[in-house]
C-alpha cells in the first residue's frame, strides 16, 4: 500500500473570529500575510520530510476559505517537485471543468511531471459544490464541461506531431501545441475524486485511479463495488491500486497522544462544512432529487447545510461536534498507538475489499508542527512497514 | 384548458391553452411556475392565453444544443409561425420578459403590443455593481424579502411540499443557472439593439422588487421606443403571484388604449 500525506493548508487562526460559515464570504482582512506565510512555509515543510520517510504527497486546492489557503495547487506541486526526488506527488486536484483554459493545465501538468523527472499523478476533480462561486463556474454545465475538459487536457499531452484543432462546445483553440510533452508516457496516471456510486462507476469504466474522501464505512463498500461494476462492463480487471481511501490518521507513543493527534486533524471536518446551505447546493450541481432533500432539511432556508455523518450503526451524527471515537466508528479517521491504529486500518479495508492507497491526512486543523512530524515520523517507521502486506493479501484474495 | 405537446423544429414543447378572446402569448418567469396559475386563468376570461413551458422546465428536456435565451427567442418565434396567430399580446415575467425582449429585437412581426414584467436581461450598471441580486449567494431567509412584498404569505415553503414539487424547483433553479449564470441574468449585447423594440410597450414593475429593483425597470422603459412604466403597489419580483388582479387591470388598461 502507498501511503500519501495530505494537508489543506488551514488558516486556523482566523477560525476562531468567524461565524457558521468559512467559505466564500470571509474577508481576507482575517487573514495576515505575514501569519500565512509562516503556515505555508511550515506545511511545505512537512511535506519536504516525507520524501525522508518514505511517505508520498498529496496536495489539492479550495478558494476564498480560511480551512485551506492552497488556492492554486500546481504552486505547492511546483516547489515540492523541486525539494523532493524520491516522493510521488498527487494533486487531487485540478478542478477542470472550474478552469476555463484546459490547455493551460496540461501545460502545468506536464511541466511538473517534467520537472519531477515523472513523478506526477495527475487528478482531475469536479470540485466541491461551493467551489462554483469563486470560480463563477455554471454548476448545471459542470459535467459537461469536465469531461471536455478532460478530452482536451489528454489529447493535448498525448499529442506530438504538432498543433491540433479543437472547437468544442466550451473551449476553442486552433492550434494546441503543448511543451514540454510531459515525462511519464503516455501520460501521468489520471485519477478521480468520487462521491456516489454512479461517479465511481464512470471511474471504473475508464480505469482510473479513484479517491473516495471520507466516504466512511457505511458508503465507501457501495462505491468500491460500483466502480468494479464499471471496471467489467469494459472488461477491465481491478486491482487494489486503482483505489484510494482519505481518512484523518492521528498515531501517538500512548493512545492519548494518538487521540489527541486525531482530534486536532478533526477540526478540519468540524469545519469544512460550514458553509452556506446555498453554496451546498448550487443549482443543478446534485440531482434534482438529491437538492429536493436538500431543500427539506429544516435549516436550509436560513443556510445551514446539513452536516451528519453516519455511524456503522446507521445512527447520524453532526460532524461539527463528533468525537474522535465516532470518527473512528464512522471510517472517517485511524487513531490511537501505531498497534491500534494498524487493526483500525486492517479492518477497514478488509470490510471494503482493500484498497491500494492510504490518503492520510496527517496535518490538520490545529495541529502543531512538532505534533505533525512526530506524527508522521512515528506513522512512516511503525505503520507503514506493516500495510505492505495489506496491498498484497488484497491482491490474493482477488486472483 | 388544453394541454399538448407541439413538435416545434424538432423541439418538442408543452403548450397549456386557455380561454377565448384574441391571442396572448406569455413566458413564465424563472422560478414558481405553478403559483402563476391562478393568474394565468384569470387572464384567460378576456384572452385566449397560449402558455408554453419553457423546455427543461416542465416534462420535456432541455434540448442539447440549447445553450442561450436565442435559443428560447427563435423557439418561440418558430411557434409564433407554426400557430399562425397575428396581433398577438406578448406577455414576459422576469426571465420570460428577457426572451420576449429577445423575440422582439429580431422579428416582432406577429406582435400588435409587449408587456414587461419584472423582465431581466439588459445590463445598464457598471462592471462593479450588479442589476440584479445575486440569487446563487444568498441563503433564502435574505432573498425572499427581496422577491416578495409578503415572504410569509408567498414564499415555497418547503415543509408543506411533495417531493415533485421540491423537484420541480430544482429544476428551476437548474434552468435558470443553465440560462443565467454568466453573464448573470443578462445579455451583454441586448441594450445596445434595444430600438428594434418599437412597438407599443408596458412595463410594470413591483413596487417592492428587491430582486430586480424598480429603478432597473424605470431604465428599460427609457431604453425602449415606446414603453409606459407603472409600479404595483404591494408586489415584490412576482407582480403576478403576489397581485393577479392589479396585474390583469394594468394590462386591460394599457390595450384599451
Amino acid at each position: 500500500m502507498k501511503v500519501w500525506h495530505f494537508s489543506e493548508l488551514a488558516y486556523h487562526p482566523a477560525w476562531q473570529e468567524l461565524g457558521p460559515q468559512l467559505r466564500n464570504v470571509v474577508p481576507s482582512r482575517l487573514c495576515d500575510p505575514r501569519v500565512a506565510a509562516d503556515l505555508y512555509h511550515r506545511y511545505l515543510d512537512e511535506w519536504v520530510l516525507c520524501d525522508e520517510l518514505g511517505l508520498n504527497i498529496m496536495v489539492n486546492e479550495h478558494h476564498a476559505t480560511a480551512t485551506c489557503i492552497d488556492s492554486v495547487c500546481t504552486i505547492p506541486m511546483a516547489i515540492l517537485a523541486r525539494e523532493t526526488k524520491k516522493a510521488r506527488l498527487l494533486c487531487l486536484g485540478m478542478p477542470i471543468g472550474n478552469r476555463f483554459d484546459a490547455v493551460r493545465v496540461a501545460e502545468e501538468y506536464s511541466m511538473l511531471d517534467v520537472i519531477s523527472r515523472g513523478r506526477v499523478e495527475m487528478g482531475f476533480v469536479k470540485g466541491a459544490p461551493f467551489e462554483v462561486t469563486p470560480a463563477n463556474s455554471n454548476p448545471a454545465d459542470l459535467m459537461a464541461r469536465f469531461w471536455e475538459a478532460h478530452d482536451l487536457i489528454l489529447k493535448a499531452m498525448t499529442t506530438h506531431d504538432g498543433p491540433f484543432n479543437w472547437e468544442g462546445r466550451f473551449y476553442h483553440y486552433r492550434q494546441v501545441n503543448v511543451w514540454p510533452r510531459p515525462y511519464q508516457q503516455p501520460h501521468p496516471p489520471v485519477w478521480l475524486t468520487v462521491n456516489s456510486p454512479e461517479s465511481a462507476q464512470v471511474g471504473g469504466e475508464r480505469g482510473y485511479v479513484i479517491g473516495s474522501l471520507n466516504t466512511g464505512y457505511v458508503r465507501t463498500p457501495g462505491i468500491y463495488a460500483a466502480y468494479r461494476k464499471g471496471a467489467a462492463s469494459q472488461g477491465r480487471q481491478v486491482t487494489p491500486d486503482r483505489f484510494a481511501y482519505m481518512a484523518m490518521v492521528g498515531v501517538g507513543a500512548t493512545p492519548e497522544e494518538g487521540y489527541r493527534r486525531a482530534n486536532h486533524i478533526l477540526d478540519y471536518s468540524r469545519t469544512a462544512l460550514r458553509v452556506g446551505a446555498q453554496f451546498a447546493f448550487p443549482p443543478g450541481y446534485q440531482s434534482a432529487a438529491a437538492t429536493a432533500q436538500a431543500l427539506r432539511w429544516p435549516g436550509y432556508g436560513s443556510g445551514v447545510a446539513m452536516r451528519t455523518m453516519q455511524l456503522r450503526n446507521g445512527r447520524q451524527v453532526d460532524v461539527t461536534a463528533a468525537t474522535v471515537d465516532e470518527f473512528i466508528d464512522a471510517g472517517i479517521c485511524f487513531a490511537g498507538t501505531p498497534d491500534m491504529v494498524f487493526e483500525q486500518i486492517k479492518a477497514f479495508h478488509d470490510h471494503v475489499g482493500g484498497f491500494g492507497h492510504l490518503l492520510m491526512m496527517g496535518q490538520g486543523g490545529h495541529l502543531t508542527h512538532e505534533d505533525t512530524v512526530d506524527n508522521l515520523t512515528l506513522f512512516s517507521r511503525e505503520v507503514l512497514p506493516r500495510l505492505g502486506d495489506l496491498g498484497l493479501s488484497a491482491r490474493a484474495a482477488a486472483e | 384548458m388544453k394541454l399538448e405537446t407541439l413538435d416545434v423544429g424538432g423541439v418538442p414543447v408543452e403548450i397549456r391553452t386557455e380561454g377565448s378572446g384574441p391571442p396572448l402569448l406569455y413566458l413564465h418567469a424563472e422560478q414558481y411556475v405553478e403559483q402563476a396559475e391562478p393568474y394565468l386563468e384569470a387572464l384567460a376570461k378576456r384572452w385566449t392565453v397560449i402558455a408554453p413551458r419553457h423546455p427543461g422546465y416542465g416534462a420535456t428536456p432541455v434540448p442539447a444544443d440549447f445553450r442561450s435565451v436565442d435559443d428560447l427567442a427563435y423557439l418561440y418565434l418558430d411557434l409564433l409561425d407554426r400557430l399562425g396567430h397575428e396581433h398577438v399580446v406578448l406577455v414576459g415575467a422576469s426571465f420570460g420578459g428577457w426572451i420576449a425582449l429577445e423575440m422582439c429585437v429580431r422579428n416582432h412581426a406577429r406582435m400588435s403590443k409587449l408587456v414587461l414584467v419584472s423582465s431581466v436581461g439588459v445590463k445598464f450598471s457598471g462592471r462593479e455593481e450588479r442589476d440584479f441580486a445575486d440569487l446563487f449567494y444568498l441563503p433564502d431567509i435574505e432573498a425572499f424579502p427581496l422577491l416578495f412584498a409578503d415572504p410569509k404569505r408567498y414564499a415555497p415553503d418547503y415543509a408543506s411540499m411533495s417531493a415533485a414539487q421540491l423537484e420541480g424547483l430544482a429544476r428551476e433553479r437548474q434552468m435558470l443557472a443553465h440560462y443565467g449564470w454568466r453573464p448573470y441574468l443578462h445579455n451583454p449585447g441586448l441594450k445596445r439593439w434595444l430600438h428594434r423594440v418599437d412597438l407599443p410597450t408596458l412595463v410594470l414593475w413591483g413596487e417592492a422588487d428587491g430582486f430586480a429593483r424598480p429603478a432597473y425597470g424605470r431604465s428599460l422603459a427609457s431604453a425602449l421606443p415606446a414603453a409606459q412604466f407603472t409600479l404595483v403597489p404591494e408586489a415584490g419580483h412576482y407582480p403576478e403571484i403576489e397581485q393577479p388582479d392589479a396585474v390583469i387591470r394594468a394590462i386591460d388598461a394599457f390595450i384599451a388604449k
